[in-house]
């Protein structure tokens, strides 16, 4: 349960900065560092139970599906990680709080950092790979935002950005390789993962797995060739870099090697492509750090060497090859957070990071001149501090490792060299800034930081040279216990100390530290033999990749959709004859088992009608009233079909609907071209003709060879418990209101909505009115026929009582709400037409929106309902009841339902086609203001519709 | 029986295909009401084609199956409301490009 707290503290710390911001800065700074801290102390606490070399485990189920457990440990490895990212983590805190201007927002900034800290927990607690993965993405996110934290920058915004590229990338790569292992390993738990080493190497997907793992780890420790982003990275403010570059996010990468070195480790391909990784890392970082002028550039590239460093020792693998990587772990972290806190402190005092013009800052600020000179050392490796031990061991590895055969004794060579360049740039960073005569003045007068400031770099170097002269106190025993880790079992039996005697790597720190001194003697002639090559920027590089990737998919775009919504729709139809011809392919034969029934006379009447009505419809498309009288045979013959094949409910629905769409669609139709122009070319037309004709066939077969094939229904359901379950005789309409009511009430919502954008797409709508038919006939001047007028009067109550009608025998007999909803809006959009708008507004004077809105929201009430009688969601009940005269009752809560339905049919039918009709009169829809003289004067100027 | 239904079927679709193919928005429109019958003729009949055997139940056994019906009801309201907007969609298109192409071309030829 502890590790629990441990991993949720920082977690629940994101939120202390963000509360506390108001209450001035020292209030924030120490409400952000309480839950940390109490983080920290409890790690601490655990030190003792870790003693006998096991792991604590804490777990709980969280999606057991996923193989994705709520599973944390804590051995060795997380103590030594937990220590850095909670202990530097809370200096870090202290230095950014007099790092950052009084103007920013360190609120914001506090939990960002948090958020960081909180998700390299998760990394190095996780016990589940998938987990591990999750934490992750997440530090990359967090450090997406750390980095772009200066937000108007454009460098940072770059940097921020290149950052996440890379990083997410990787994580997809990492993600992958996660989820290979995990079928593997046959689990996602981290001790079956570890354990099972020996299976893991041996299965033919081992080199993919491995290759895609590395991808991840690589990016994330920015080994070569994903190097490039880390210097961009140095955008962000300071504290960040000392915290993201220096102790932990470019050691999660390190830290996933180490973690899975057990599982993974051991065979050669991991040591040729870790070791040989690491070592043109090694190398890379330390050339390119000797020529920065910038000193967080510097730093950025001496830290990407130094992580080329400890993945060698990581690649190496021998047990003291993992000491060494995990000892250099704990004291880069030390000597490099330090170095970018001095950075950040030079450049605070002085406003520039510039080399150029730093120089003889000693006499300014002499404490940082011997704080940071003693940091530089360390990091150069010179003896008595704690890197020289570390860097020991790196050369006493490379002497005995065979992972290159024949050029195994390269190694060493190469080892040697990267060492001489590290004093080199060491030397540099320390001399160049304060004790060279300065060239030109800084931008500010240098002197002291504030002595809190100051204080978290004193620690830290402190730390440098104590763990230099008591090694194996004051760290052995953590190291040992990261070892035991990252091994998976014992760890060697090794003594931390400063003198091993007289041997060869003491002879290859000599060199290197000679050789050092003379490269940075001579450095500037071999800065004059560097700039004569044309650098590179992997900005411009990385930018130019971007901007090729958005035009090629541009280009795709527009090859695909070429602005043309024609063109598109082949594509589309295209693709589907494709996909449908591949199924087609694997059904032999076409007709199934069931075969045909029989044809009659009517099917084949019914049959040559449709055809007729479709082919006729696209034929003339062109006179449009006339292609829509051939489309009204077919929504005809359509409801024939229905009513033909026992779907009586289909049948009246489709033909209500029917009237209402060709009511619709004439409406519509005096508003557009009564004709269309011909455009299409023959090519064209003969294109598009092929292309449908190919769709209909597939369409056609697969139809045919569905409906000859019998086939298990899940009907028999339905029909089996209509009447006892949902208290109906008629399954269509019981299933609609009842057992598969909530689709119902997504249906009525989705209609309503259409009814409202439709009514606000009227709003304010300039229209094209002719005042003459395609033929340039004008229009008739009996706008309300007599006859029409009666017989609609009369009609009014005789089709309102056969719409409560069907919606009363709805649930028994053929009928319901969407068909009686149909017909009342039917009716009513008559009383329109015969006698004008005007008169019908008078009358029917209220708006349609509350109607629709109120059908959707009886429906939902009705489903609520059920919640009142601790049932689900819309469960209906049922019961008889018997009335004087008209006798016994059928009632059910599923005819309340069906109610809303019927309101929300008749809301949205009426909101479409009245509103339509009103638009050329002054009852048109107006939604901002009432603007009366506009729509009467639309009126007044255009023949009324009706 | 089958086959005559699985040729309307396939024909409606043909039809309304292509007049979806066209650069006006009515016959586009028209297109597409033709293609949505065409649709829930083709949904109706994954039910199979049943007759005199209407979903109520009464005792005699023999019905057509009602999911697909349901389905398909709601599936024609639906439509309905769809087509609507498409074609006021279309004339707002009309009112605020000045012609009724589907790209809201500019040269527009009446």
């Amino acid at each position: 349960m502890i590790l629990l707290w441990i991993a949720l503290l920082p977690l629940f710390g994101v939120l202390a900065p963000l509360l506390s911001v108001r209450h001035g800065r020292a209030a924030c700074t120490l409400a952000t560092a309480l839950l940390p801290g109490i983080a920290l102390a409890l790690t601490l606490a655990q030190i003792p139970a870790l003693a006998d070399g096991q792991a604590l485990r804490f777990s709980a189920s969280w999606l057991p599906q996923l193989g994705l457990d709520l599973a944390l440990r804590l051995d060795g490895l997380t103590l030594l990680f937990n220590l850095l990212i909670l202990g530097i983590g809370l200096l870090i805190l202290l230095y950014a709080h007099f790092y950052l201007d009084q103007s920013e927002p360190v609120g914001r900034f506090y939990a960002f950092m948090v958020l960081f800290m909180a998700s390299m927990v998760g990394i190095a607690m996780a016990d589940n790979l998938i987990l591990l993965w999750l934490y992750w993405e997440l530090t990359s996110l967090a450090s997406f935002l750390l980095i772009g934290f200066w937000t108007t920058q454009s460098a940072a915004r770059k940097g921020a950005r290149m950052a996440l590229t890379v990083t997410g990338a990787g994580g997809l790569a990492l993600l992958a390789g996660v989820l290979l292992l995990g079928q593997i390993a046959g689990s996602f738990d981290m001790d079956v993962v570890l354990s099972s080493g020996e299976a893991i190497a041996a299965d033919p997907r081992y080199p993919a797995m491995l290759v895609l793992v590395l991808l991840g780890a690589f990016t994330k420790s920015a080994q070569f060739p994903f190097q490039f982003w880390l210097p961009h990275a140095m955008a962000a403010p300071t504290p960040v870099s000392a915290y993201l570059h220096s102790a932990t996010m470019v050691k999660a990468g390190i830290f996933l090697m180490a973690r899975l070195h057990p599982a993974l480790g051991g065979t050669p391909l991991w040591t040729v492509l870790v070791a040989l990784t690491g070592t043109v890392t090694l190398l890379y970082g330390a050339w390119f750090a000797l020529f920065k002028t910038d000193l967080k550039g510097i730093l950025a590239f001496s830290t990407v060497s130094h992580l080329g460093l400890v993945t060698v020792l990581l690649g190496i693998g021998s047990p003291m090859a993992i000491v060494g990587a995990l000892f250099h772990i704990l004291n880069h972290a030390t000597f490099k957070a330090a170095l970018f806190m001095s950075a950040g402190i030079i450049d605070h005092e002085t406003g520039t990071r510039e080399l150029k013009y730093l120089g003889g800052l000693r006499k300014g600020m002499p404490v940082m001149a011997v704080l940071t000179s003693v940091a530089a050392a360390a990091m150069a490796g010179v003896p008595l501090l704690n890197g020289f031990l570390s860097k020991e061991m790196l050369f006493a590895e490379t002497l005995n490792t065979p992972i290159l055969a024949g050029l195994s004794w390269t190694m060493p060579v190469l080892a040697a060299l990267g060492g001489v360049l590290s004093v080199a740039y060491s030397l540099r960073l320390a001399h160049a800034v304060f004790f060279k005569p300065p060239r030109r003045m800084p931008p500010r007068h240098p002197h002291e930081p504030p002595r809190l400031m100051r204080a978290p770099v004193e620690l830290l170097v402190t730390l440098c040279v104590l763990v230099g002269l008591f090694p194996a106190l004051l760290a052995g025993g953590l190291v040992d216990l990261a070892t035991q880790a990252a091994l998976g079992g014992a760890s060697p039996d090794f003594h931390l100390a400063i003198w091993h005697g007289f041997n060869v790597p003491l002879a290859m720190s000599a060199v290197a530290l000679a050789g050092g001194g003379l490269m940075y003697w001579r450095h500037a002639d071999m800065r004059r033999f560097v700039t004569q090559f044309k650098g590179l920027d992997a900005r411009f590089v990385f930018e130019r990749g971007v901007q090729s990737c958005i035009k090629a998919s541009e280009r795709s775009l527009t090859w695909f959709e070429g602005n043309s919504l024609q063109r598109y729709m082949a594509c589309l139809l295209m693709a589907a004859v494709v996909a449908g011809v591949m199924g087609l392919a694997k059904i032999a034969p076409l007709t199934g088992e069931a075969g045909n029934q029989p044809i009659d006379g009517v099917a084949l009447f019914g049959t040559a009608m449709l055809i007729f009505g479709g082919i006729a419809t696209a034929a003339i498309h062109r006179f449009r009233l006339v292609s829509l009288l051939m489309l009204s045979i077919v929504g005809l013959f359509v409801a024939l079909t229905f009513a033909r094949f026992s779907a009586p409910d289909l049948a009246l629905t489709q033909l209500s609907v029917e009237v209402v769409t060709m009511i619709l669609l004439m409406l519509a139709l005096f508003f557009l071209p009564q004709r269309t122009p011909r455009e299409s070319g023959p090519m064209r037309n003969v294109r598009d003709i092929l292309l449908s004709s190919a769709l209909g066939l597939v369409i056609a077969s697969l139809n045919y060879a569905v409906m000859t094939r019998g086939g298990v229904s899940i009907s028999d359901f339905f029909i089996n418990h209509s009447v006892p379950g949902g208290g109906g005789h008629n399954v269509v309409n019981v299933i609609l209101v009842d057992f598969r009511g909530f689709d119902t009430l997504g249906e009525i919502t989705v209609l309503a909505l259409a009814g409202l954008a439709i009514f606000k797409l009227l709003n304010r709508l300039r229209l094209f009115m002719p005042h003459s038919d395609a033929e340039g006939r004008v229009w008739s001047p009996d706008r309300y026929p007599a006859i029409l007028t009666s017989i609609s009067m009369a009609l009014l109550p005789l089709a309102l009582l056969v719409s409560v009608f069907i919606f009363l025998r709805g649930h028994n007999q053929p009928g319901g709400g969407f068909i009686a909803g149909l017909i009342t809006a039917v009716a009513l959009i008559l009383l329109y037409m015969a006698r004008g708008v005007d008169w019908a507004q008078q009358r029917l004077d209220f708006p349609f929106q509350p109607v629709a809105v109120a059908g959707v929201a009886t429906a939902t009430l009705t489903g609520v309902g059920s919640w009142l009688f601790g049932q689900p969601f819309l469960t209906s009940a049922f019961g008889h009841f018997s009335l004087p005269l008209i006798g016994e009752l059928e009632l059910a809560t599923a005819l309340l339902f069906d109610l809303g339905v019927y309101l929300a049919v008749v809301g949205a039918t009426l909101m479409i086609l009245a509103n339509l009709g009103k638009v050329t009169t002054p009852h048109r829809p107006v939604i901002e203001s009432r603007d009366n003289n506009r729509g009467k004067a639309a009126s007044a100027a255009n023949k009324e519709n009706g | 029986m089958e086959a005559l239904y699985a040729i309307s079927t396939g024909t409606l679709t043909a039809c309304g295909l292509y007049l979806t193919l066209r650069g006006r928005t009515f016959p586009v429109v028209v297109g597409l009401t033709l293609l949505s019958y065409a649709v829930n003729l083709f949904l109706f009949s994954m039910g199979n084609l049943t007759t005199h055997g209407a979903a109520i139940v009464n005792g005699t056994g023999d019905y057509a199956d009602p999911l697909p019906q349901a389905l398909v009801l709601t599936a024609i309201v639906i439509g309905f409301a769809m087509t609507a907007f498409v074609v006021i969609l279309a004339m707002r298109a009309r009112s605020e490009m000045g012609n009724d192409h589907v790209d809201g071309k500019k040269d527009d030829h009446e």
